[in-house]
């Protein structure tokens, strides 16, 4: 058995029955980080010495009878979260040698369970970025093929779990940063509804748009982390004050009939043939799952990538005000390219005379955006759709180019602008085997939803054999 | 002369008032930190949240919402059911997030107004909550200059009272300061202590040809006031200033000055090349705020009477000339001690309690009302101690049945021989007001 | 779409060098010209979404919870002097 391929649920099943310990566990990721991580630099900062430490209090924990959820399972964090005492980069040489005075409050719900930090992962710099390449550590490789980007922001967590170096890790989608990682590197990941996830202690990027979630290897998983993260805090004004379901207990139901709908707008022109016929295909297997799927109309997709190149450096160029090297970190000359542009541009858009064209015109399509979804919602139980128009492309093919970058983005934003969660599943891989996912889109809240077909599609493909390979 | 009289005439001031009113709330007005910052160990009361660290977030203190709205009220303010926090975004070192959030086009409080006592009403543009910054220590460490900053301030709550240019003299604007200052303590909302930076002004100051009734093209903003002599002095020397650009034929230019105390002048600090751009827009931090309609009654009925409806009260149910009532109002605890000693002391008339506490300036913190009407009573029945008192009019009323008879059946007057039968028996002179009700409370009830 | 790109710069306190801004004076305006595809969105009578969760007056209590060290509060910094973050000297007289 490889302890490091194994998910969080068999992982807490076997430390349970004592198979094995939360030090062996920890010990096989971080001999996997060594091994891969100079070749796919998933992490910034590998916390060997706390993470054994932690390890062995959790094996002791254990003996002690302690059933939390998470206790001994290795976790990598997107070094976006802040952790204390442990250096929190944000990807940005700004923040080198910063080192935080306190942990984010989805931090502390996941030690609180008993998870072992494992290490921090590698991201965009201030999470801007669809590929990975604007870390100012290096960019990260795409473990099926380290000439291909793994996709971002979240570039480090997404690839860490995919090659398994930890059993999950977290990351944050403000446009997509989780869904594409997660698409190009065949693992779950999940973006929930906005304010389910505190975002205390997590580097912003844009206030209005930004998502807590994770990178797991099944849905089970996805669900099982949702439970310990979510819910109010009293130190975040935008997380409500509703009840967290049991979202593990709820995949044990019977499975419903459910209506899917299918957008028209993420099927025209400019989408790589190889991802439509495979999400066809995926959507034929749903439908022999007891789904009917249906097309829909989401009239306004087509703008919804500039609303938000409106929306998002408007929100990052005041979120990186903070950054004046004056309490912490360095001087503002030390941005890279990517964060100077969002902040000139939302500068621009923000400045005396524009803000009505520029950002208040975007919030006010971002109300078209969400009535599409609102429209669409009244008839579908949720909605399928590619991640990315494209599979992961090659390492400094649109580095140059910043508006064909943006333009990566164009199916993962919408869920950010409405505020409605997506999770994205592998559902298989490109003749040249880069892998593939979709999304599945419900209403805010709908998380249950999106397990629940999450987890029938990977029942039903259970046996083929592109569920079988490993990078 | 005569030449300079009629340049003299051809200006109006016109003057717009911001205040900043610091709230005592027990915490900041975003994060739990302890507001009670002053005089404290530098950096010792800040958080995450008021030191500006990455991920940290504002929740907004509903003490300090609360509190501005009643002094919005007190201001006679309509408030919106509707409103929102705003980021309003510059650089400089004191202010820990690169923004503060702020109010913009949506205050909690809109279109007040004061009166002051030329029977002028003071316009209130606005009233909003905002979040006040760290403070810039200037000095020179290792022969070097350098600015030293204290975030404990970071954080804690302002309240902004925004007039219109309504103003045309320094008299007009300090009387209003007053009139906010003793509404806020009235309101016990802040110290509004000038000196410690309660309380802050910023006035704007322009001059108006006298028959234009256009506003002008300009106007400069005066900071750094921090008593109310300040006031007077920076807008005196404005007026001054601009008046001799203007003779000179050229109109003076937007900007900010600050008042140096040493020069007893203003000095410019930022010319208008670099007008502010604070590229608001909604706080994507804190959810709106709405109230319903009963919320805001909720919050009327709270009002307590103001200055100005107690001044009158006084004045009506007292007795009291307008220059008692208006001292013994200037500070809710007067009023209230005044009102409790009339309450206790029966036998003294009211003017003399008034009396008693203006002139020999009370001190009310410490010396109890009981203890002030005895006071009163011993002093006024000049060393005689009331038992000797009681037993003389008691005498008196024994000796003297017939007038004490008069007396019952409406032939009041006779009181005055009595009176004087009682002072007699004392052999001492005594307030003859005090002894008069003395005797009148004896007579009621002495039986027979 | 032109952009005075050192206005810019000022307004959002970034120091750029001019091979950064005539780099980014092109890249922005690829970018602006871009996003200009909104000005197609008939929006009249639509209401901004500036928040989408729902939630309304959210707020705290007025009660205190102890604050950092100032060790702590000053720690991200190396240049502090008796227990205060140290700058260059700022000219103009701020209050």
């Amino acid at each position: 058995m490889k302890l490091r391929s194994l998910t969080i649920k068999k992982a807490t099943e076997g430390l349970k029955q004592k198979k094995f310990s939360s030090v062996e566990l920890t010990k096989a990721c971080l001999e996997k980080i060594k091994k891969l991580n100079p070749t796919l630099n998933a992490f910034i900062s590998v916390c060997e010495e706390e993470a054994l430490k932690d390890a062995r209090k959790a094996d002791k924990a254990m003996q002690n009878g302690n059933t939390s959820p998470l206790l001994g399972i290795p976790i990598a964090l997107k070094d976006l979260f802040l952790t204390k005492g442990i250096r929190t980069t944000a990807g940005s040489k700004v923040l080198e040698n910063y080192v935080p005075p306190f942990d984010a409050t989805v931090v502390k719900k996941l030690k609180d369970a008993g998870a072992v930090i494992i290490g921090k992962t590698n991201c965009d710099a201030w999470a801007h970025g669809s590929s990975g390449e604007n870390s100012d550590f290096g960019p990260t490789k795409n473990p099926w093929n380290t000439d291909y980007v793994p996709g971002g922001s979240s570039s480090g967590s997404a690839v860490a779990v995919a090659s398994d170096m930890c059993t999950a890790s977290t990351g944050t989608d403000t446009g997509g940063s989780i869904r594409l990682p997660a698409s190009f590197c065949n693992v779950v990941g999940l973006k929930p509804t906005y304010g389910r996830v505190s975002r205390y202690g997590i580097v912003a990027m844009a206030s209005s748009l930004d998502s807590i979630g994770h990178f797991t290897k099944t849905v089970e998983d996805a669900a099982l982390l949702l439970s310990i993260t979510a819910g109010n805090d009293s130190m975040d004004a935008t997380t409500p004050q509703k009840q967290v379901p049991d979202y593990p207990k709820s995949l044990n139901r019977k499975p419903r009939e459910l209506m899917l709908g299918i957008p028209k707008e993420y099927f025209l022109t400019g989408i790589d043939p190889e991802i439509k016929e495979l999400t066809t295909k995926a959507l034929s297997v749903l439908r022999v799952s007891n789904y009917h799927t249906q097309e829909i109309s989401l009239p306004h997709t087509e703008y919804a990538n500039a609303c938000y190149y409106i929306i998002q450096p408007a929100e990052v160029s005041s979120n990186l005000a903070r950054y004046d090297g004056i309490r912490y970190g360095f001087r503002r000359e030390t941005f890279g390219d990517e964060a100077k542009r969002r902040i000139m541009l939302g500068t621009y858009t923000l400045s005396s005379g524009y803000y009505d064209a520029y950002y208040k015109k975007a919030m006010k399509v971002r109300t078209l955006i969400t009535r599409d979804f609102d429209e669409a919602f009244k008839i579908v139980d949720a909605i399928i759709a590619p991640v990315s128009p494209t599979p992961a492309w090659k390492i400094g093919e649109k580095i140059d180019d910043p508006l064909k970058m943006y333009l990566s983005d164009i199916f993962t934003v919408t869920a950010n602008l409405a505020g409605i969660p997506g999770l994205s599943i592998p559902i298989g891989f490109t003749k040249n085997g880069l892998p593939v996912g979709i999304q599945i889109l419900g209403p805010q809240f709908a998380e249950e939803t999106l397990f629940e077909i999450g987890k029938a599609f990977e029942e039903a493909t259970q046996n083929e054999t592109w569920r079988k390979r490993k990078p | 002369m005569e030449k300079k009289k009629t340049i003299a005439m051809r200006y109006t001031p016109v003057i717009g008032l911001e205040v900043h009113v610091e709230l005592k709330t027990r915490s900041k007005m975003f994060c739990a930190c302890s507001a009670d910052y002053f005089g404290r160990e530098p950096n010792t009361h800040t958080c995450p949240v008021c030191l500006g660290l990455p991920g940290a977030l504002p929740v907004p203190n509903k003490k300090a919402i609360d509190w501005c709205i009643l002094i919005g009220l007190a201001l006679n303010c309509d408030i919106p059911l509707f409103s929102k926090f705003d980021r309003k975004n510059y650089f400089y070192p004191d202010l820990s997030k690169g923004y503060q959030i702020s109010q913009y086009d949506e205050p909690f409080c809109k279109n007040g107004h004061v009166k002051i006592s030329n029977g002028k009403r003071i316009n209130i543009r606005r009233v909003h909550m905002e979040e006040d910054t760290g403070k810039l220590i200037h000095e020179a460490v290792d022969d070097q200059k350098v600015s030293l900053i204290d975030f404990n301030r970071s954080g804690v709550p302002l309240v902004e009272i925004v007039t219109e240019p309504d103003f045309e003299s320094a008299e007009e604007v300090i009387e209003y300061l007053k009139t906010v200052q003793q509404i806020v303590r009235y309101l016990e909302v802040s110290n509004a202590d000038m000196e410690k930076g309660n309380m802050r002004l910023e006035p704007n100051i322009s001059l108006r040809k006298i028959k234009n009734s256009d506003l002008p093209k300009y106007k400069v903003e005066v900071k750094n006031i921090n008593s109310f002599k300040f006031v007077e002095k920076t807008i005196n020397f404005e007026i001054e200033r601009q008046k001799k650009i203007f003779e000179g034929g050229k109109t003076p230019v937007q900007e900010t000055r600050g008042w140096g105390e040493a020069k007893g002048e203003t000095i410019s600090q930022r010319s208008k090349e670099e007008a502010h751009d604070y590229r608001y827009f909604p706080e994507p931090d804190i959810p709106p705020i709405h109230w319903t309609e009963s919320q805001v009654s909720h919050l009327k009925s709270q009002m307590i009477e103001l200055p100005q409806t107690k001044f009158d009260r006084l004045r009506r149910v007292y007795g009291l000339s307008d220059y008692d009532a208006e001292i013994l109002t200037k500070e809710k605890k007067t009023a209230i001690y005044f009102e409790e000693a009339v309450r206790l002391a029966k036998a003294i008339p009211t003017k003399t309690i008034a009396n008693w506490i203006i002139n020999k300036r009370i001190d009310i913190q410490n010396e109890s009302v009981g203890r002030l009407i005895k006071q009163i009573s011993m002093s006024h029945s000049s060393s005689i101690d009331e038992s000797k008192l009681q037993s003389a009019i008691k005498d008196v009323i024994k000796d003297n049945e017939k007038a004490v008879n008069d007396y019952k059946n409406g032939k009041t007057s006779v009181i005055m021989f009595l009176i004087g039968n009682v002072m007699r028996k004392l052999k001492t002179k005594i307030n003859p007001s005090i002894m008069k009700i003395a005797l009148e409370k004896a007579l009621r009830n002495s039986n027979g | 779409m032109k952009i005075d790109i050192a206005h810019v710069a000022k307004l959002a306190n970034l120091p750029l060098s001019p091979k950064e801004e005539k780099k980014f004076e092109k890249q922005l305006s690829d970018v602006l010209g871009y996003i200009q595809k909104l000005n197609e969105v008939d929006t009249e009578n639509v209401e901004p979404t500036f928040q989408v969760t729902g939630l309304e007056t959210i707020v705290r209590c007025d009660t205190t919870f102890p604050s950092l060290s100032q060790d702590e509060a000053l720690s991200g910094s190396t240049s502090t002097y008796n227990g205060l973050f140290k700058v260059k000297a700022i000219f103009g007289n701020e209050s």
